[in-house]
């Protein structure tokens, strides 16, 4: 038993363990969303992050501790980031003829994501903190966290509401937009990328290669576009 | 392949430098995706398993938010007793922001008459298992 105690102790202080398990639950997950054909409610994100916070419980292990093994994972968002230029290039045609709609689309659902959250935020009741987090919502989360801190809200609390949209977002883009009717993957991942950024991304490279393509774009141009509209439209509706 | 991470790597540093440089208001990897665009317009020699390297990143990019999203698990306690209505509101503003951009786009796509985006091509035959 003392010996197994031992084993626990030295395993849980070395990044190799949570960085396995991390691994683990997301193949895991993935054999599950590829078991379901890509099924929208069998998120790989939602089930690995159920699987590893399952375990975390269990086992009593805090967060920093977890992170310690998992930062290598969480590192690899940067190089993907600028991956993103890859189907970037191979898809440049398909960009070009669409880049007027694209812009457009890009201006107006930037507004109504910062518009309809801070309605929405007034109309439930909630107070002006959780107006400010909601506010930077679809943005990608380090540009979020940023906007949030210069608006006077909270950067932790913004961070969760990030990771919430980016969650919702995947699982509902695919429904809604069948409901919508709209088959043109171009449009269907520009929405899911400039609403749910890198986790709609995702989603949209599940689905298809267009798809991930205009996702990366909606998320890199809606980061910076919602950094600019968050302040404007705050002094504009907010009082 | 190393080649090709290194490239990945040598752009987000780029970005990162010129962001802290010229206090831009946004993250250096997405500075750093720009400088590998451009590069790759100006048909500037890369590696020649940079493709490959991306897809295979992008592939499993769900993968690379499960520390992120299990933080946020750890820390719902922040959401407090509002937490519900903070949630519907997310739910609420996610579907209207995902169906007024879609018909944005494509009501301004078929408008100007833009053609075909209805699929990226071909796709992979098993929906992008990992292998």
């Amino acid at each position: 038993m003392s010996t197994l105690v031992e084993l626990w102790v030295y395993l849980s202080g070395s990044p190799l363990l949570w960085l396995t398990a991390t691994l683990v639950a997301y193949l895991a997950a993935d054999a599950v969303s590829a078991a379901t054909k890509r099924h929208p409610l069998a998120n790989p994100v939602l089930i690995a992050v159920i699987l590893v916070s399952g375990i975390l419980v269990i086992t009593g292990t805090a967060y920093p501790a977890y992170f310690a093994g998992a930062q290598f994972v969480h590192f690899l968002l940067g190089p993907a980031t600028v991956a993103l230029a890859v189907p970037l290039f191979r898809h440049l045609p398909q960009v070009r003829r669409a880049l007027i709609p694209m812009l457009v689309a890009l201006i107006v659902g930037s507004l109504a994501a910062i518009i309809s959250a801070i309605v929405l935020a007034k109309l439930f009741g909630l107070d002006r903190m959780a107006m400010l987090a909601l506010a930077p919502k679809s943005a990608t989360a380090a540009i979020a966290m940023g906007i949030a801190e210069t608006i006077g809200g909270d950067p932790a609390l913004t961070a969760i509401l990030v990771v919430l949209t980016g969650i919702t977002g995947a699982i509902v883009v695919t429904p809604l937009m069948n409901l919508l009717r709209l088959k043109n993957y171009a449009a269907r991942g520009f929405a899911a990328g400039l609403t749910s950024h890198g986790i709609g991304a995702a989603r949209a490279f599940q689905v298809d290669p267009l798809a991930g393509t205009f996702a990366g774009i909606a998320l890199g141009l809606n980061g910076l576009l919602t950094a600019i509209l968050v302040p404007v439209v705050l002094k504009w509706v907010a009082d | 392949m190393l080649a090709a991470i290194a490239s990945l790597f040598v752009c987000q540093l780029a970005g990162e430098t010129a962001v802290r440089a010229l206090g831009l208001p946004v993250p250096g990897p997405v500075v750093g995706m720009v400088l590998l665009f451009t590069l790759m317009l100006m048909r500037a020699p890369l590696p020649a398993m940079l493709g490959d390297t991306a897809d295979g990143l992008l592939r499993h990019l769900s993968l690379l938010f499960v520390p992120a999203g299990v933080g946020v698990v750890q820390h719902l306690e922040l959401l407090g007793n509002t937490g519900l209505r903070l949630i519907t509101v997310v739910v609420l503003t996610t579907v209207i922001v995902l169906a007024v951009t879609a018909l944005t786009f494509e009501g301004l796509a078929r408008l100007m008459n833009v053609g075909d985006l209805e699929s990226g091509g071909v796709k992979k035959p098993d929906g992008g298992r990992p292998e």
